[in-house]
Formats: structure tokens, sequence, C-alpha cells
């Protein structure tokens, strides 16, 4: 119990003197995990909408890959990034092992089928509704694509936080392509991990319960966003 | 407001069939509706008339029979169709209507101007700049109706447009009805509704099961309807 007291106490103190140490290891976290869902919305945004609007032999396999790879362990991720970035490995010549750019990659990797999977799902669903009448319009396949994007977008504002909650949260994937380096690649989730095992467990709950925070702070203005959205534009 | 050298019309069905998932929605349909005309599908719920006008408007094809638009075989320009549930974009009802004239490849300067006279004719301009989610049913079905118009269609269908509206807003569409028919629009409406039927129907066009009945002039229709079946509906609603 004194230690979730102490923790409190600790992680009010860290949040509120703005430790430099701290707040390095947090904006390396947003940095690393918002360019990751940046990527992954690049990619997966289209291609979950792709998939939803067009009709092509294997669509279902797609549809059932996507999906499962929604559940993509981190550390087999990382374990395929390290691969892949080692310097034997096929991209090793770039030099990118344990660097905030080999974070970014891993966690790409493991958010896009989140944000593609979701993605299709909802347009799909907006796709039967929209589906007659932009046909009737003489949409064509990408101006359907764009115009269900768009018009689905506070839904997919969600998906794109699903997909970062899911990335600045994970620990498998950045501790074996980044190396939990301190000052260079040590973000929250690998500190907690190292704290934990140093044995300081009041500062690994402490920084928890700032990560916590975070995403708790995301979450409501996301939500508050769409409940706007909604009874804006209905 | 309908422009240009007539190209989709007449719209000819010759032994027209669909077939879907086992059931026969549709079948040996014989139909040519020509310019000008204004014609009402009739019939009773699930006799086929929104298949019969997503035919018509080319959203789906025929598995049995042709269909051709001026001779072609291909789905042409200047039509547009009005659906029993409308389709509004998350925009503003002018965007709405501005969406629809890019997509036909209106130059941008001259999107504004048309949708603005297209939302004036069918009493909506207060409301251009409001959320088209926001409207009202019979608003939102007044805003389809002017996205429709402003393409200035050669054939507007329309797919029972005021089922699920009040007295007022449906009289508010058939008067706009016969409006964008007296500026030379070919106007294809369905409906399960006699006395809407009564009040616009030039010709009438009666379905049952998925089969064209009887094919009428509307007066001719309603004295003396000629099958079975058109008899038992007229019956049915005194």
């Amino acid at each position: 119990m004194s230690t979730v007291h102490e923790s409190f106490v600790l992680a009010l103190g860290l949040m509120t003197h703005l430790d430099a140490h701290l707040v390095g290891i947090v904006a390396l976290s947003l940095r690393v995990s918002l360019t990751a869902t940046l990527i992954a919305a690049c990619i997966g945004l289209p291609l979950g909408a792709a998939v939803a609007v067009e009709r092509f032999p294997g669509r279902a396999a797609v549809i059932a890959t996507l999906n499962a790879l929604m559940g993509l362990p981190p550390v087999v991720v990382g374990l395929l990034v390290y691969l892949l970035l080692s310097r034997a490995g096929p991209l090793g010549a770039w030099g990118l092992l344990f660097t905030p750019t080999a974070m970014v990659i891993a966690q790409a990797v493991l958010i896009t089928p989140i944000i593609a999977a979701l993605t299709r799902q909802i347009i799909e669903d907006a796709w039967s509704e929209y589906r007659d009448q932009l046909t009737s319009l003489r949409a064509t396949t990408l101006d359907s694509v764009l115009t269900l994007l768009w018009d689905t977008r506070y839904a997919l504002a969600t998906v794109l936080l699903a997909g970062f909650g899911r990335a600045v949260a994970e620990v498998g994937a950045v501790i074996i392509v980044g190396g939990n380096i301190d000052g260079v690649t040590r973000v929250m989730t690998t500190a907690i991990a190292l704290e934990t095992s140093k044995g300081d467990l009041p500062l690994a709950l402490a920084l928890g319960l700032v990560l916590i925070t975070l995403v708790l702070l995301l979450n409501f203005g996301a939500y508050a966003t769409r409940e706007w959205a909604r009874a804006r534009f209905g | 407001m309908a422009d240009g050298p007539v190209r989709g019309l007449p719209i000819a069905l010759d032994g027209v069939g669909v077939q879907r998932g086992g059931a026969q929605l549709l079948r040996g349909i014989d139909l040519v509706i020509t310019p000008r005309e204004r014609t009402i599908v009739l019939g009773a719920n699930g006799a086929g008339k929104s298949t019969l006008l997503r035919i018509m408007h080319g959203l789906i094809a025929p598995t049995q029979g042709r269909i051709t638009w001026g001779g072609l075989s291909a789905r042409p320009r200047g039509q547009a169709m009005v659906f029993q549930r409308t389709m509004l974009l998350r925009r503003s009802a002018l965007a709405n209507v501005e969406y629809a004239l890019k997509l036909a490849n209106v130059p941008r300067l001259d999107r504004a101007s048309r949708a603005a006279v297209a939302l004036t004719a069918t009493g909506l301009l207060g409301q251009a700049r409001q959320p088209a989610r926001t409207l009202s049913g019979g608003e939102q079905q007044r805003v389809a109706l002017a996205r429709a118009w402003a393409l200035a269609p050669e054939v507007l269908f329309l797919d029972e447009p005021t089922a699920s509206l009040d007295p007022t807003a449906t009289r508010a569409i058939e008067s706009l009805v016969h409006d964008i028919h007296a500026q030379g629009t070919t106007i294809v409406m369905s409906t399960h509704n006699l006395a809407q039927a009564r009040r616009l129907a030039e010709r009438v066009v009666f379905l049952s099961g998925g089969c064209v009945t009887e094919t009428s002039d509307a007066r001719e229709f309603f004295d003396h309807p000629r099958s079975a079946e058109a008899v038992a509906f007229l019956e049915g609603e005194r």
C-alpha cells in the first residue's frame, strides 16, 4: 500500500516539477509513437478503405489476414524488424538498429494492420449506406474512397487513437529494436520495465501513472471532439 | 433545365428479368420510357418497383433480357435519382449539391451558383449553410431533390421519395416534381400510394409480383384498369 502511495506522490512530483529526464523520456515516447501512427495512418487508412470498397479475388482472405494481424505480438514484430535491421540483415547497411527510427518502424508495422482492419469495417458500413447514391452520381472508386474517408473522419480519429494507444503502450517491440539506451531510445514503457527489474517500484509506477494520464487525456480530447462533431454534423 | 441534346432516351427494356439469391425479383419486363413523359411505377411493397428503377438508372444490370438508353447499352450521363432513404454527406446542404456538380465535371466557378439556384428552387436557400444531416426528414429529401435538379438531368428517377414524410412535406416534394417536369425533365417515380399516383401520373406502369401487368395512360388506368391485379389494387384502396 505504501508503494502505491509513494508512487502517487512521486508521480505528482515528477509531473509538477517537469523533471528534465522525465520530459525527455515522455517526449521521445510521443515522438516515436505519433510518427509511427502517422505512417501507419498513411498506409492503413487508404488500404482499409480500398479493401472495403473494391471487390477482388481473395478479398475474404485479405480481410481475415488483416483482422488476424491486429493481434500481432509486439515481441515478434520487434524480432522481425530486428532481423531486418541488424548488421547481417537485408537493411543492415542503413545502420538503423538501436535508433528511434527503428522503433518507429517497429511500431508502424505493429499498428498498420489495426488501423487498416478497423478502417475497413467503418468504411464498409458507410459504403453500404452510400453506395447507391455515389454510384448514381457516377463517383469513381477513388472518388468514393476519398468521400467515405472524409465523411467518417470522426470515427476514423478514434481508430487512429486506438493505433496510437497500442503503439505508446507496447514495450516488446521497442525494447528489442531500440535497446532502451538512456537518453537515446528509452521511452516510458521501456523505462518502466527497467525500473521494475531494478526494484525501483515507486519510480516505475510513477512513470506508469504519467503514461496512463497522457493516454486518458488524449482519449478524452478525442471523445469530446467526436461528440461535438456528432451534434454539429449529424 | 434539361439542357443539351437528348442522348439517353428512349429507355427501352426488352424482356428484362432480375434474379438474385434464387428469387426472381423481376421477369419479362418490356417497357419504353420516352422523352418528357411523367411515368408513375405503381405497385404494392415488394412488387419490384425499386429494382425496376435501379435497372433503368443503370445501378444494377439485368440478369435476363437487355436494356438500352437511346439505343446504346452504356449507362448514359444526364440521369439522376432520388432514393427512398436519403443519403446526404456530412457537410452543409450547399456542399452536398456542389459535390454532385463536381462529380458531374461542372467547373468549380459555376458550382456555387448552380447549387444556390437549385436550393432556392426547393425553398432551402436559408438552410444552405446548415449541416445537411441536422435538417428535418422533409428538408433532407428536398436537399436530395435539389442535388438531383442541379444536375439538370434528362431523366429523373424518384424511388418512393415521400414514403417516410408527413403530408405537408409530401406535397412539397410533389409540387417540386411538377416543377422539374415542367422544365423538360422526364420523370419516372415509384409509389405505392394511389392518391399520389393520381396526382402525379401521366402514365402508369403497374407492377405486381415482379411483372408489369399493365402500362396505360393515367386516366384510363384509374377508370378502366385492364389487369386483374390492378383492379384488385385499386379496389383495396376503396
